[in-house]
């Protein structure tokens, strides 16, 4: 019966082709746009943990409330102590201090004078313990554009553009103007080693990188770090795992709050997760409802366009279902051998769209596609190339809505079948 | 020759009151009282920062309004940090990197060694008549002392408080307390004179509390120790070659 079918569909191609394209193109359009999106929001979170957040963060709760501001005046004090308990209550993380810090980088001419000047945005991060994490989480070695990578106190890498701004070439002296954490005005000499490029716009406009004891030093914060991040071992974001972990460090840090006055109560570490940290909460929401969305709009899309391909088939088809019919073919074995026919269509043309789409999404997966000049004066952490993502899920996701699609498709449009009277059917085919 | 005497009298005092409700007139007197040739000064700021309280010390020269130099004497991480003021120009040095920097543009509005003071405070003219005009808004009792409340309204829109209030001794003519407000009207930030001295007939303040009031913490206690009027600066000490001597 399947090969009978099957058959008529191959011969009878006005009865296959347009809704095997439908299809197609349905399925082609939901795998690569679900890999895309993927590929975004992956790029989106990977940056912002390795750049930003961490998978957890540690900060104090003053400035967990500023943190946008950067107030270095509430950092954490004494971390090695936190990080040395944090290291034994979490040994699934990896944990790592930063400082985040902003200021102007100044360029001095052989009269110790101003020769150029740019605003940088930096971040002292650990560069010179052995077993520091940041090497892998910051990919520092392969964004070396020109010099190389600090290995001394005092060493430090900016962003390419801002060098090629500033007209300086790795080995030359540039002066850090910034504020130490009591607000006084802070100015410190570095020496520029090299150049980097980390393929994300609101990082290369102005960056400058240190390890944490010259900016420890620089800001007069000694033993302290504005955040502690911590990245699980696989640098993967494991959502579940980063709440327990945050609920359990929260909990028994308000247990200790409780005894301490309001003012040192504030300056106790508090932990948030990438979700909570990042601000991307509700945009990740937002992208989760707008996949389910782009699904269901193709659903209901396809249905629309194959239910009317039925009713055009099926007025065309009047004649041999009227035959049928005549001939003593049960209605609902006529219904049925119609939406077999639209399972096999479903069923080759999900296949074949899932297919296309793959092959399509792994190509910019591969290639990615460069959105610099558009995130030129974003702030966003997200890489200039972006993406698309193939995972076992966008093999999935085109091939049973379009299987759906063609048969809610048919169902619908062949309800008429049951509306014919058998008494009319010989009148029927006579005119 | 009573009626003489009681126009006299009334007329005298018609002037006189005229005279002292004249918040410019009041403005320029307070500029008298406050403003020497020259003045060297060492002071301490007690800044109550939202964590700690640290004390810098500096000695400062002053020639005029447009040139003064300061060098800050403790603790160990800011010592032999100095500032030069020269008209309208203001460099900072930093003993650590042997670097001049000119402090100009947003650099301005950073605070001065943490404390409740900017910068900009430092670069304001002051001579409050030549960028003010005062009106006088009431009469006030502030530690004891009887006070003017004068409104002082810029006259330039580039400056760093559009409008200030004024409460001025009525008999020493130093200001025992002021207010800043932005152009918008916000509060920017307080100042209270809770000491002054007489130096050398002048009537000065000894000890201030500085508040910015968009800044968390208690604020900046500044304090006179000992301050010389009227000696001879040499020239040498205002010039950008004093900064890395």
């Amino acid at each position: 019966m399947i090969r009978f079918l099957l058959k008529g569909l191959f011969r009878d191609r006005s009865r296959s082709l347009f809704p095997f394209l439908t299809v197609l193109v349905g399925v082609v359009l939901t795998v690569f746009l679900h890999a895309w999106l993927t590929g975004v929001i992956s790029s989106l979170i990977q940056s912002t943990a390795d750049f930003s957040t961490g998978h957890v963060r540690v900060m104090t709760r003053a400035y967990a409330k500023e943190a946008d501001q950067v107030p270095n005046d509430l950092a954490l004090l004494g971390i090695d102590t936190l990080i040395a308990e944090l290291k034994h209550d979490y040994p699934d993380l990896l944990w790592t201090p930063r400082i985040k810090f902003g200021g102007l980088l100044d360029i001095p001419d052989e009269h110790h004078e101003t020769r150029a000047q740019a605003p940088v945005s930096g971040l002292g991060v650990d560069l010179l313990s052995k077993q520091s994490p940041e090497w892998g989480i910051l990919n520092i070695q392969n964004a070396i554009v020109r010099g190389r990578t600090p290995r001394n106190h005092g060493d430090i890498v900016i962003g390419d553009k801002l060098a090629m701004k500033l007209k300086i070439e790795p080995g030359d002296t540039a002066t850090l103007i910034s504020s130490t954490m009591y607000g006084s005005m802070s100015i410190t000499n570095f020496v520029v080693v090299g150049t980097v490029r980390f393929g994300i716009v609101a990082m290369d406009k102005g960056t400058m990188l240190a390890d944490v004891s010259d900016i420890q030093k620089a800001l007069d914060m000694q033993h302290g770090a504005g955040e502690i991040l911590g990245f699980f071992k696989d640098n993967l974001y494991h959502e579940g795992r980063a709440n327990a972990v945050t609920a359990e460090f929260n909990n028994h840090t308000a247990a200790a709050s409780e005894a301490t006055q309001a003012k040192e109560a504030s300056f106790l570490p508090v932990m948030g997760t990438l979700r909570t940290e990042s601000g991307l909460s509700d945009y990740l929401d937002l992208v989760d409802v707008f996949s389910e969305v782009i699904i269901g709009v193709f659903l209901f899309a396809m249905s629309i366009v194959l239910w009317n391909a039925g009713l055009t088939g099926g007025l065309r088809r009047y004649g041999e279902i009227g035959l049928r019919l005549a001939v003593g073919e049960n209605k609902t074995h006529v219904y049925l051998s119609l939406l077999t026919e639209s399972l096999m269509i479903g069923t080759i043309g999900s296949a074949a769209g899932t297919a296309v789409g793959l092959a399509l999404a792994y190509y910019l997966q591969v290639k990615g596609f460069d959105i610099g000049s558009i995130m030129k004066d974003s702030t966003m952490m997200l890489p200039n190339v972006v993406r698309a993502q193939v995972t076992p899920f966008t093999a999935v996701i085109g091939f049973f809505p379009g299987l759906l699609a063609t048969f809610l498709g048919t169902a619908i449009s062949g309800v008429g079948i049951y509306k014919r009277q058998t008494s009319e059917l010989f009148k029927e085919l006579e005119t | 020759m009573i009626r003489f005497a009681f126009l006299a009298f009334v007329a005298m005092s018609l002037f006189n009151s005229i005279q002292t409700h004249s918040g410019d007139e009041i403005l320029k007197k307070v500029d008298d009282n406050m403003f020497s040739e020259t003045k060297i000064a060492e002071s301490r700021m007690v800044i109550h920062g939202r964590r700690e309280t640290r004390t810098v010390e500096s000695k400062s020269w002053q020639r005029g309004t447009n040139e003064s130099y300061t060098e800050f004497l403790a603790p160990a991480r800011e010592r032999g940090t100095k500032m030069l003021k020269l008209k309208d120009m203001l460099w900072e040095y930093s003993p650590s990197t042997d670097r001049t920097i000119m402090i100009s543009g947003h650099l301005l509005r950073q605070s001065v060694m943490g404390s409740d003071l900017s910068y900009e405070d430092m670069m304001d003219d002051p001579h409050l008549p030549n960028m003010y005009s005062a009106s006088i808004v009431s009469d006030d009792t502030l530690r004891g002392r009887e006070c003017w409340v004068l409104d002082l309204k810029a006259k330039k829109g580039d400056i760093a408080y559009d409008h200030r209030r004024l409460w001025v001794d009525k008999i020493r003519f130093v200001p025992l307390k002021e207010n800043l407000y932005a152009k918008s009207g916000k509060l920017l930030k307080t100042v209270d004179i809770n000491e002054v001295m007489n130096v050398q007939g002048h009537w000065l303040a000894k000890s201030v509390l500085y508040k910015d009031v968009l800044k968390e913490g208690e604020g900046t206690e500044f304090y006179i120790d000992t301050v010389t009027l009227d000696v001879k600066i040499p020239d040498y000490l205002l010039s950008k070659a004093a900064l890395r001597r």
